[in-house]
């Protein structure tokens, strides 16, 4: 190879190889470690683990009880999304955007502050109902603690995320095929049914795929609604193992969520076969339908999704807020029993809870700029590499976020539990072990946009600036970086909110002194200290609300689809 | 079959009128080809007659009944049209028999009557034996007749073709003019047919309206079209008219008048009632136009010579107005050259009417 050929491939093999380390270490090392902990722990072969794993009763119990809200949940979330995405996308509704706004927040709401914001809706002291005199007598069992309790909070939870799939096919549908059928003679119902409908099998099944992937991993609604009925699932028996065992029950957890793991991928399959017999691929691009008219319909149906949205959106966050507001356990809410006392607690006075801010804080902070960093170039690589390997790189850096939570956080303690070899580092028990794990969760939440944001530029102004002598690091800091940043921040800042009151992960990898918010508010509720639980998610959530005002300034600059919400 | 009759129709998006103020009267039966260049407005019009856009003012009717109009429309269900789509529009998640059989199984129709149907609609696009396929399957020309079936089958009393050709390679076209003509004369359909083809219009159509930026621009029969273009655009948009500057000399005298043209004078064909006027255009094709080596004509310079397999185009440029250019067909072998002098007659050519003359 002459000097000048090796100079010129210098730098991109520099940049390949960095990206190779961090994705190596950050998705592929701890996946290696969990399988290596299943099948040859302590280092030799041996079935041990699986075979404890397979004869304890708890474990058969959970599992069918992850299958019953997976499914459940998936299902609920499938229909209504789908049925919302038809309304919003399809008719002429009124206030288009709000209405995807308001039904979309739901997803940026961490699932374990959902879950509190119902359970103070229904709940004997509920100040809701209290408003009313419509609460259940003290000592009434929330209604809530429930297996129908869990579905319905998964299918509110996971309805948008099937919503914007399905709504994001719709759109792509073209108009001839539903002009055509109605040429043919077909009322709009009937299109809907016998045309669109079938058309969107794909995006309907790849959204309950992934609607089943989150509901399996769910974490916060089965462990704020299903612990208090001993109900387990899969993540929440994994949470109660190692809080009461600690590491040494860790070899049997992780088969625990290996088995998640497989749950989720089997649901993930199940999608591929299916998809792969169907195969409607929509070739033609065209303008997509005119909306059907409603009519005299239309005052109705306008009235019943804002009252779904009432429902699953204003009535708990408003809950939210009235508990709160209360000072302690059951007392009613009025002028003069509220109080702001709850939040100076949470702020101020409770160490573990004050901690716990500044800790979400900074560690949503870290994960976001570092993902930001590393985005653009993994993204370049993929968006514009001409490696063929690269859709691996694609891949494993999905994995750690496609698995459910409780997977990438067991393996994070295996992988930590004794120091890192040759330095003697240790981080199991601190707060780094959780920036590792967030690291590893949500790069792919800001690598998305990025890639994206890479397909909108046209290559060509790269190339100008490679033909006027700038070399790699240079064009990609002074042409790249500058052109892909709106939608690499808009990434960042999307981690951010979902890491600040993130549960699943922390849950398992935190110790004395590294709490989280989501970890914190987790056992002010647990030990029935509602009020400051929801003060603590009343603050979160306001933050994530702010941000996504925030985020929407970048709107202008970015690919679309990158922000959930916006329409 | 029914007639269709379009009253003063307009259509506005936002304030964009993208058809406006358009009149048509198709008769039963009939063969319309609307023919004009992209953008101006032919697909709007074909959907406001389906049904699947409101008109903003004007009056659509098909048969005796007002479908669109002040007091609301009908619905596309309810109209009993036939569309057929540039890029076909076939159902991929339903077979070819499936895709055909469609509007027989909305209309509940008896599912051995409904399945009899189909097959004589395959037959009928000879593509019998295909009905299990899937359109995905297809060849581009299979599923455009496909798409025909499903039209047919319901036996509509209108059928609109959407530029129906325009994804065909040139050969498969010829040979889908040639089905649609014959499908015409055996069923006696009326159609509309969307092209911006003028040989497909000129081969298919009774009748042909030419649209231009919303507006009908001239509906005739393709030959009054050739021949008698009605305005500037018509002329030059329909085989590539020349269009001449010219003064009128002499009024109207069975059928013909005096013009001067480019310094020469000659008679031409034209409206009954001209006469004599300044600033008018005189329209010749480029058969209209002669070699001649001296004689009546003018002078000019050859510009470019472009040899096109059997004969040649010419562009020629008179020294009274170097800013015109026309052109004109030679066979081989070609005598001139780029550069050369020659002289040209105009043998004959079509005054345009007086902008303000109706159509
Ligand atoms: N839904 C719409 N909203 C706004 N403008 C539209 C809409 N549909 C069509 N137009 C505009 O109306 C004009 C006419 O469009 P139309 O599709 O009828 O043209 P066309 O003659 O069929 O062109 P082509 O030969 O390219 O298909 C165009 O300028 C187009 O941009
Ligand atoms: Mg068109």
């Amino acid at each position: 190879m002459s000097t000048r050929i090796r100079e010129s491939r210098g730098q991109e093999m520099v940049l390949t190889a960095a990206v190779a380390i961090v994705i190596v270490l950050l998705s592929l090392l701890p996946m290696l470690r969990l399988i290596k902990e299943i099948v040859a722990p302590g280092g030799t072969l041996s079935t041990v683990a699986i075979k404890a794993g397979l004869g304890s009763p708890a474990t058969w119990i959970a599992t069918w009880h992850t299958l019953v809200v997976g499914i459940g949940g998936t299902l609920l979330a499938v229909l209504s999304g789908t049925l919302v995405a038809v309304l919003v996308t399809l008719t002429d509704i009124r206030a288009r955007s709000a209405m995807v706004l308001c039904y979309v927040m739901p997803l940026m709401i961490a699932p374990q502050v959902t879950a509190l914001a119902w359970l103070q809706l229904f709940g004997p002291a509920s100040p809701f109902l209290k408003l009313f005199g419509a609460a259940p007598p003290l000592g009434t069992r929330n209604p809530l603690y429930s297996t129908s309790g869990i579905i319905l909070l998964l299918g509110v939870q996971y309805g948008p995320l099937v919503f914007l799939l399905v709504r994001a096919g719709l759109r792509k549908l073209p108009r001839e095929l539903v002009e055509a059928a109605r040429a043919g003679g077909a009322g709009w119902f009937t299109v809907l049914i016998t045309i669109v409908l079938p058309l969107m099998t794909p995006s309907i099944m790849a959204a309950a795929a992934l609607a089943f992937v989150s509901c399996v991993g769910n974490f916060g609604i089965p462990a704020f609604l299903g612990i208090p009925a001993n109900y387990l699932v899969l993540p929440t028996l994994i949470y109660q193992r190692l809080s009461g065992g600690g590491p040494a029950v860790l070899g049997e957890t992780a088969f625990l969520s290996v088995l998640i793991g497989i749950i989720a991928m089997a649901g993930i399959l199940a999608q591929e076969i299916m998809s792969r017999r169907r195969d409607y691929r929509i070739s033609s691009t065209s303008l997509s339908a005119e909306p059907y008219e409603l009519g005299r319909w239309r005052p109705a149906v306008q009235a019943g999704m804002w009252l779904l949205i009432v429902v699953v959106l204003f009535l708990p966050l408003f809950g939210l807020v009235l508990t709160s507001l209360v000072p302690g356990y059951g007392i009613a809410l009025t002028a003069k029993t509220a109080t702001l006392d709850n939040y100076r607690f949470v702020l101020f006075e409770h160490d573990a809870a004050s901690r716990a801010f500044f800790n979400s804080f900074w560690l949503s902070i870290a994960a976001a700029v570092f993902a930001v960093l590393v985005a653009v170039p993994i993204g370049y690589l993929i968006a514009w590499g001409k490696q063929r390997w690269v859709r691996l790189l694609n891949l494993s850096v999905e994995l750690p976020y496609a698995l459910p939570g409780v997977v990438l956080a067991i393996a994070s303690l295996l992988l930590f539990l004794r120091p890192i070899p040759l330095t003697g580092i240790q981080l199991y028990n601190t707060v780094w072990i959780i920036l590792y794990a967030y690291l590893a969760r949500f790069l792919v939440l800001a690598l998305r946009p990025t890639i994206s944001g890479y397909h909108q530029i046209d290559r060509a102004l790269e190339e100008a600036a490679q033909v006027a002598g700038a070399g790699l690091f240079t064009r990609m800091r002074t042409i790249i970086f500058p052109l892909v940043a709106p939608a690499a921040i808009a990434g960042g800042l999307l981690i951010f909110m979902t890491a600040l009151s993130e549960l699943t992960v922390s849950a398992l990898l935190w110790s004395s002194g590294s709490e989280t918010i989501g970890v914190v508010m987790f056992s002010f509720e647990q030990g029935g200290d509602s009020n400051y639980a929801a003060a603590m998610s009343v603050i979160t959530v306001a933050v994530t609300f702010v941000l996504m005002l925030v985020t929407n300034l970048l709107a202008p600059y970015l690919p679309t689809g990158v922000l959930p919400w916006r329409d | 079959m029914a007639r269709l009759s379009l009253d003063n129709v307009t259509k506005s998006f936002a304030n964009f009128d993208a058809v406006k103020d358009v009149s048509i009267d198709v008769g039963d039966g009939e063969f319309l080809a609307v023919l004009g260049p992209s953008g101006c407005g032919k697909t709007t019009l074909l959907r406001l007659v389906a049904g699947f856009e409101k008109v903003t003012s004007g009056e659509i009717r098909i048969g005796s009944e007002v479908v669109s109009g002040k007091g609301g429309s009908v619905a596309p269900e309810k109209r009993r049209v036939g569309i057929v789509f540039q890029n076909y529009a076939l159902w991929p998640h339903m077979t070819v028999a499936e895709n055909i059989g469609y509007s027989l199984k909305v209309a509940k129709l008896d599912k051995a009557v409904a399945r009899r149907k189909v097959e004589d609609a395959l037959a009928l696009v000879n593509l019998q034996g295909l009905g299990e396929r899937r359109p995905a399957n297809l060849s581009g020309g299979q599923r455009q007749r496909v798409a025909l079936a499903r039209c047919l089958v319901a036996a509509p009393s209108l059928v609109l073709f959407d530029e129906p050709l325009a994804n065909l390679d040139v050969h498969l076209r010829a040979s889908m003019e040639d089905e649609f003509a014959s499908f015409h004369k055996r069923t006696g359909t009326t159609i509309v047919y969307i092209t911006h083809d003028q040989a497909e219009a000129m081969a298919l159509a009774d009748r042909i309206a030419v649209m231009d930026g919303g507006r009908l621009a001239q509906l005739a029969t393709p030959r009054e079209l050739y021949h008698e273009p009605a305005n500037e655009m018509v002329a030059s948009f329909i085989s590539q008219g020349i269009l001449l500057p010219a003064d009128v000399l002499s009024a109207e005298e069975r059928g013909h008048c005096k013009v001067r043209v480019l310094g020469a004078e000659l008679i031409v064909r034209c409206r009954p009632g001209e006469r004599p006027r300044t600033g008018a255009k005189v329209c010749c094709r480029s058969a209209d136009l002669d070699v001649s080596q001296d004689g009546p004509g003018f002078d000019g310079l050859v510009k470019r010579v472009i040899y096109q397999g059997g004969s040649a185009r010419i562009e020629f440029t008179p020294s009274t107005s170097p800013d015109l250019t026309l052109h004109f067909e030679r066979p081989d072998p070609v005598a001139l050259e780029s550069g050369a002098q020659a002289r040209l007659r105009i043998r004959s050519g079509w005054l345009i009417p007086a902008a303000g003359g109706a159509s």
